[in-house]
């Protein structure tokens, strides 16, 4: 019953910073302060906010943004998972492979666009393999410790109950390896965000990367707010939903309470 | 009748060191001979360190012996089988799975469906007195019911024989009475071969039929002592004077068996 109570105040706090930070943000162009011009109002920027998604122009950067970043994320998590269960799993593989894979992932996303569109040209493809390059290492690198901290009295224990390696793998591996994997993919979704903007603002005609950088050019201020909130937005949307999806999967984890 | 027959049992561990490059070798087990009865309680009895654990998992199926044989029921073995259920020291429950999944693990694994890995479960469950706690994570359990889970999955797919290491080494000494009472009462009723391992003496005269004394480096068995008393033995059996006697008779040999050793 204190537990209610207690997140009950601790809602009411965050959503108090929020109301400041909100508030500030509304009185310090209105003000003269700082110049309205470069900051627009929040009251302005959720009309434009408005119009932008009536008119359509919103929706139409956000599905092309979404569809980058999930296609580039996606294929990360498909190919490293299983990739990872692979290295995380059979030793020789993984010493063949470490040195590449410490290597290639010190090499920066986007000092490697350029790479990409020379290889691949301006299009959708170059923008979705930088994505892809972002993410995949931290999907990689969680999974392999995810099933290399298995622990092996698991292992044994399961196999005094007579498990071959098929309902080990299923049984054993996949689900005590799954945390590790969640955090990995959420690190990757967050990461994914960044390099799409970037990406956009470097090379694209479209998305809400290129939307933030081509209002600013034409000086369309609330317009430009109204981009950035929505990338706000989609950021929040993604962490929470991993956050979720870490809480299903691993109930069965004593609650750590770290707030 | 003999169950199980341990035969010139030894195992060399070999260890790699990666930072020197050299090859060591660990001697656990210096050639056991063992016979376990049918229906019998076998406990034994050795110093930390002397291969009990390695000797158990060999029974198991899990390691292989460097040299020697198990048979049971006059059969060699080789690999783990729905004959043999393990108690591990360090309860071995899985985490993503509740009381109830986790007793049904072998039975899942042994290919028994649903509806009556179901039923099965409940009888398990309030034979080990854990009525209450089907849907609790291992992480809601104390040690003692860890413990019971633990041994209810290994009796659940119904093995002829249970192998127990250590199983209350790490529990306070009220609880450990209590589920050595526990485990004397299931094993009236249940009548398994059981193999013991244990390194307290108490533990062992309370529970076993026979003794089976271990010894250090090798790892052998150096004598087996038989607890000739009466059943079926409850909490008051520990206060009378017949166990009392052969409590320190035990404690004494073994004591004597490792000085034996260390002089040696
Ligand atoms: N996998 C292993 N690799 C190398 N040495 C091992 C391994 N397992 C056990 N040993 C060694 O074998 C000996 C016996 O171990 P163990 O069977 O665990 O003893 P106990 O259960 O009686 O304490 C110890 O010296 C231990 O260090
Ligand atoms: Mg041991």
């Amino acid at each position: 019953m204190s537990g209610k109570k207690q997140n009950l105040q601790r809602t009411l706090r965050k959503v108090i910073a929020l109301l400041v930070f909100f508030i500030l943000w509304e009185l310090l162009p209105a003000s003269g302060i700082i110049s309205k011009v470069y900051f627009a109002p929040p009251s302005e920027v959720f009309v434009t906010l408005v119009r932008l998604m009536i008119s359509g122009e919103l929706w139409l950067h956000t599905s092309i943004s979404l569809q980058r970043a999930i296609t580039g994320f996606g294929l990360a998590a498909i190919i490293m998972i299983p990739l990872g269960f692979l290295m995380g799993w059979y030793k020789s593989f993984e010493e063949i492979a470490d040195g590449l894979v410490q290597t290639l992932r010190q090499t920066s996303s986007l000092s490697l666009f350029p790479v990409f569109i020379l290889f691949l040209g301006i299009g959708e493809v170059s923008k979705i393999a930088v994505i892809f390059w972002g993410a995949q290492w931290p999907i990689l690198l969680n999974t392999i410790s995810g099933v290399k901290s298995v622990d092996p009295l698991l292992i044994k224990s399961a196999r005094s109950m007579g498990s071959s390696a098929i309902s080990l793998f299923r049984k054993v591996v996949i689900p005590s390896s799954l945390p590790s994997i969640i955090t990995g993919l959420r690190l990757s979704a967050t990461h994914s965000i960044i390099v799409l903007v970037a990406a956009e603002m470097i090379g694209a005609k479209s998305g809400l990367g290129y939307s933030v950088i081509n209002w600013e050019y034409n000086f369309m201020i609330p317009e430009m707010y109204a981009a950035i909130v929505t990338l706000a937005v989609l950021g929040l949307i993604t962490n929470y939903s991993l956050v979720w999806l870490e809480k299903t999967t691993t109930k069965w984890k004593e609650e750590i309470n770290i707030t | 009748m003999i169950k199980v027959k341990a035969e010139d049992i030894t195992k060399v561990f070999h260890s790699k060191n990666g930072n020197t490059g050299t090859n060591g070798c660990v001697e656990a087990l210096g050639g056991i001979n063992l016979e376990i009865r049918t229906g019998e309680f076998l406990a034994i009895v050795g110093p930390s360190g002397c291969g009990k654990s390695t000797f158990l998992e060999i029974l198991g199926g899990l390691i292989k012996p460097s040299c020697g044989s198990i048979y049971i029921d006059g059969k060699a073995v080789s690999g783990p089988n729905h004959d043999r259920g393990i108690v591990f020291q360090g309860y071995a429950l899985f985490p993503w799975r509740n009381v109830t999944e986790n007793i049904a693990y072998g039975l899942e694994e042994k290919g028994v469906p649903k509806k009556t890995r179901n039923e099965i479960c409940r009888k398990y469950i309030s034979l080990v007195g854990l009525s209450g706690f089907e849907n609790h994570y291992p992480y809601q359990l104390s040690g003692g019911m860890k413990q019971r889970v633990a041994i209810a999955r290994a009796l659940a797919y119904d093995p002829d024989i249970l192998l127990m290491d250590e199983p209350f080494a790490a529990l306070d000494a009220q609880t450990r009475d209590t589920l050595q009472g526990e485990v004397l009462r299931i094993w009236e009723e249940t009548r398994k071969t059981v193999l013991f391992v244990t390194h307290n003496i108490e533990e062992a005269v309370f529970l076993a039929d026979r003794i089976a004394v271990m010894s250090v480096r090798p790892g052998i068995i150096k004598r087996i002592i038989d607890i000739p008393l009466s059943r079926p033995r409850f909490e008051e059996f520990r206060t009378s004077q017949d166990f009392i006697k052969l409590r320190q008779e035990v404690g004494s040999i073994v004591r004597e068996e490792a000085k034996s050793a260390t002089n040696s």
